[in-house]
């Protein structure tokens, strides 16, 4: 028997969190293994693609990474607009201000060439260590000795020792559930995103949207289009591709059992969107991302022994009103895990490196951000039926409406105040309500076709690439009754209701002259966004290493 | 741990490369030469010899000129760190015999002397097998054929592999044997890397020898006959004791099959497909 290798660290996942941790790890002289399950960084990850660096926090990305705006970005958003729509009526709020606020620059992201750039520096900076990077390899737990975390097991290497163990794993992070820090319990604490990255031809972003080759626009969209889920779309300019999208409360699309491929369609074919897209619309790629709600599942204290936990996998991803903001704070995250881990280092206590870390997420103003207190004196009161149904009922009947019309102009500068977007609560009223009594009562119609044909769920999946782990499925359905499980029939963003090509499928099995109704499932089209392993009864894992769906834009 | 990969061009056989001629010959100048295909199992065994316990990879191979690219394409694969090419009129249409005295004599001429020497289980043109264990008995040491996995301890100069008994998979044998030894990698190795500096030292020599391979020729040593010292007279067709008489195209097997083309839009042809499979879902 060999001895067991041994890294002073070991970083789990190459997203931004991961990458800026290395980094600052390398950076710091510390033997640094990265491991990456996808075939290659970027290939299992999907954001909606804005990617912040802050004016108020202690890392940005670029100052990690030299160089990547100009390799690893798409163009930058000068303009941000955010539309309430209700039938064809539209009104359209300049929300660049709030967008600008505390922000150095924004720049729309694919991750697939973001996060293969960074994963390319990373492995240059850690191999000089004596560490380096890997793809392919996925980790699957933690080691542990006597009780105690003391490194990472993996289903394609041998257990590897670590003095510190940075869980960069992502939403779905395997190393928080193993740790106990995190669960896949309440809907509520999730968002759940659907995503198409739009071809667009040579030059039509720049001719459609009024732009200059180095600007860039974002929009957000709500009102009465989404069936009333709360939640809304958007649309970021990139290079040559179009990220269009659209984000929902999973408490919300498992309640009205909507689909959210059709929820996506439903903004796609909307009469606004004709001025961007014609009827030669094609999608690269159809995705899907589960997002934790910081404000309810950021973990005050994301850290057990030697294991750190940054972004997604501590839940560090901040949606509050019209901004979302996830990249950059994990980024942030992963870099203060490596500052403390190397100053409890050379200090000779390396053990000490979490509860630095905690402190340091507290001292830089981090937790304020993901969890701020003024979100939940408002959800104290606000967020509960009574209250929404009153505050609809006062929106929507004539003084409401009247209120709205005499705030006018005025509204638009309340949408810009950051210090508002930080006390909207999670109800249907800011989502679906009031911009739809905004739309009704200010909004202009639109006129046009929009002649978009989106792509049907068998051709969205046909679309993507897998490499599928033949008779080894990474999930399985622990209770498969439709009480316990068939709300991922319809949430599920591959599955839908009579339709034999996804997931999750209902269906009705005879015994004994019994008729039962039960969920079957097959893993051969799944996107690893996580959101069955919130809405079902399931044994959730992500695939081997290179195994599964591999995201060519992300 | 010094390693030679013993490796041959061959007829690309695959389907859209390969021609025959009318006579169901084989069209040689029409077909392009590719490396035996058995032989990347010999490079994965001498690939993960070197990523595990370091040391150097040379590739070699006998053939005309022409077969530096084939060695080009062998060096990417096992990220080697020279070529031998054996190449010189003298040696042409040698049979296995003649081949292994050739291999051999130029193993001997190599500096420093091989630990290990690799080989892949039969080239697809002649299928054979022969010409790795005659050459190992034209240079005197041990062969170990049909092995599936591999472990060297360079301390005590020994190798340890699972081998195939019978090249069944169900048989598998443990064997030792001291180097420097002969090792025949059977289609079934699988290169194992479990530790993550295995697979870091990987992706170090891959890019090493992306740049190497650019201009392979720069690392190639070509061997003719004088430079190895050898007689004519026991090397290339003279020194072939096999006599080919003839050559007989394999003739085509029969169909004992029919086939029949559905169109699966059409419901009436698609249920003929169900009725005929019905029974065999049955088990009968």
């Amino acid at each position: 028997m060999t001895e067991r290798e041994r890294y002073e660290a070991v970083v789990v996942g190459a997203g931004p969190g991961g990458a800026a941790a290395a980094a600052v790890l390398a950076r710091n002289d510390v033997e640094t293994l990265v491991l990456e399950r996808g075939v290659e960084a970027g290939s299992k990850n999907v954001s909606g693609g804005l990617l912040y660096a802050e004016e108020s926090a202690p890392y940005a990305i670029d100052d990690l990474f030299p160089g990547f705006r100009e390799a690893a970005t798409e163009r930058p958003v000068t303009d941000y607009y955010l539309h309430n729509l209700a039938g064809d009526r539209v009104e359209t709020f300049d929300i660049t201000d709030l967008h600008e606020h505390d922000t150095e620059w924004s720049d729309a992201v694919l991750r697939r060439k973001m996060d293969s750039w960074l994963a390319e520096r990373v492995h240059e900076l850690t191999r000089e260590t004596g560490g380096g990077l890997l793809t392919g390899v996925r980790v699957n737990g933690l080691l542990r000795e006597g009780g105690e975390i003391v490194g990472v097991t993996c289903d394609e290497l041998d257990p590897i020792e670590a003095d510190l163990v940075v869980a960069a794993d992502g939403v779905n992070s395997e190393l928080a559930r193993d740790a106990g820090l995190m669960d896949w319990e309440e809907p509520e604490e999730w968002f759940q995103g659907v995503k198409a990255v739009v071809d667009m031809p040579e030059g039509a972003i720049d001719d459609r949207f009024g732009l200059d080759g180095d600007e860039g626009e974002a929009h957000l969209f709500s009102g009465d289009l989404f069936e009333g889920v709360r939640g809304g779309g958007f649309l970021y300019t990139n290079e040559d591709t179009l990220s269009i999208g659209t984000v929902f409360h999973l408490d919300s699309l498992v309640a009205e059992e909507a689909e959210p491929h059709e929820l996506l369609d439903a903004l796609l074919t909307h009469p606004l969107l004709a001025r961007w897209l014609d009827d030669g619309y094609e999608e690269f790629e159809y995705a899907a991302k589960l997002v934790p709600d910081s404000k309810k599942v950021a973990h005050p204290s994301p850290h057990e022994a030697r294991l750190v936990l940054v972004g997604d996998a501590a839940g560090q991803m901040q949606a509050q009103g019209p901004i979302i903001k996830g990249m950059n704070h994990a980024v942030t995250a992963g870099a203060l895990a490596a500052e403390a881990f190397s100053e409890a280092r050379s200090r000779n206590d390396p053990d000490a490196a979490g509860d630095l870390y905690e402190r340091k997420l507290r001292d830089e103003g981090v937790m304020k951000k993901l969890r701020p207190p003024r979100y939940r004196a408002v959800r104290a009161l606000a967020e509960h039926d009574p209250v929404t149904d009153a505050l609809d009922a006062v929106l929507e009947s004539p003084v409401g409406r009247f209120g709205v019309r005499a705030l006018g102009d005025r509204l638009e500068t309340l949408y810009g105040s950051p210090f508002l977007s930080m006390m909207v609560p999670d109800t249907r009223t800011p989502y679906v309500t009031l911009p739809t009594v905004i739309a009704e009562e200010l909004g202009e119609r639109i006129g046009g076709e929009n002649d978009v044909d989106p792509p049907d769920l068998a051709d969205r999946i046909g679309d993507l690439t897998y490499d599928v782990d033949v008779g080894n499925p990474h999930i399985e359905v622990d209770d498969d009754s439709f009480a316990a499980s068939g709300d991922a029939v319809t949430a599920c963003p591959v599955s839908a209701r009579d339709f034999g090509g996804g997931c999750y499928r209902e269906e009705t099995v005879r015994t004994n002259g019994d008729e039962r109704t039960v969920v079957s499932l097959d893993t051969q089209p799944c996107v690893e966004c996580g959101t069955c392993a919130v809405v079902a009864d399931t044994d959730w894992e992500h695939p081997r290493g290179g195994k599964g769906v591999e995201f060519r834009q992300g | 741990m010094n390693m030679v990969v013993l490796t041959k061009g061959v007829p690309d056989f695959r389907e859209g490369q390969v021609s025959f001629d009318e006579d169901g010959h084989l069209e040689r100048g029409e077909t392009p030469t590719v490396m035996n295909p058995n032989d990347e199992h010999a490079l994965e065994a001498a690939l993960q010899t070197k990523v595990r316990q370091g040391g150097t990879v040379s590739v070699m191979s006998m053939g005309p000129p022409g077969y530096g690219d084939v060695l080009r394409e062998a060096m990417e694969s096992v990220y080697a760190d020279d070529l031998y090419l054996l190449s010189d009129r003298e040696m042409a249409a040698a049979d296995t015999w003649a081949t292994a005295i050739t291999i051999a004599t130029a193993l001997e001429e190599m500096e420093p002397s091989p630990d290990l020497v690799f080989a892949g289980f039969k080239t697809a043109d002649g299928e054979t097998g022969h010409a790795g264990p005659q050459t190992c008995w034209a240079y005197g040491m041990p062969i170990v054929t049909h092995v599936v996995s591999l472990e060297i301890d360079p301390d005590e100069e020994r190798l340890r592999a699972k081998r195939l008994v019978e090249g069944d998979i169900e048989e598998i044998e443990t064997v030792e044997t001291s180097l420097p030894a002969f090792v025949v990698a059977d289609p079934e190795f699988e290169p194992s890397y479990r530790r993550a500096e295995h697979r870091l030292r990987h992706r170090d020599l891959r890019e090493e020898t992306r740049e190497r391979a650019a201009d392979h020729e720069e690392h190639m040593t070509v061997w003719d006959h004088a430079d190895l010292n050898l007689d004519p007279d026991y090397i290339g067709l003279d020194g072939s004791p096999t006599v080919v008489s003839s050559v007989d195209p394999i003739p085509k097997a029969p169909a004992e099959r029919e086939a029949t083309m559905v169109d699966p839009e059409r419901d009436e042809e698609m249920r003929q497909v169900f009725e005929e499979m019905a029974p065999l879902a049955g088990g009968e």
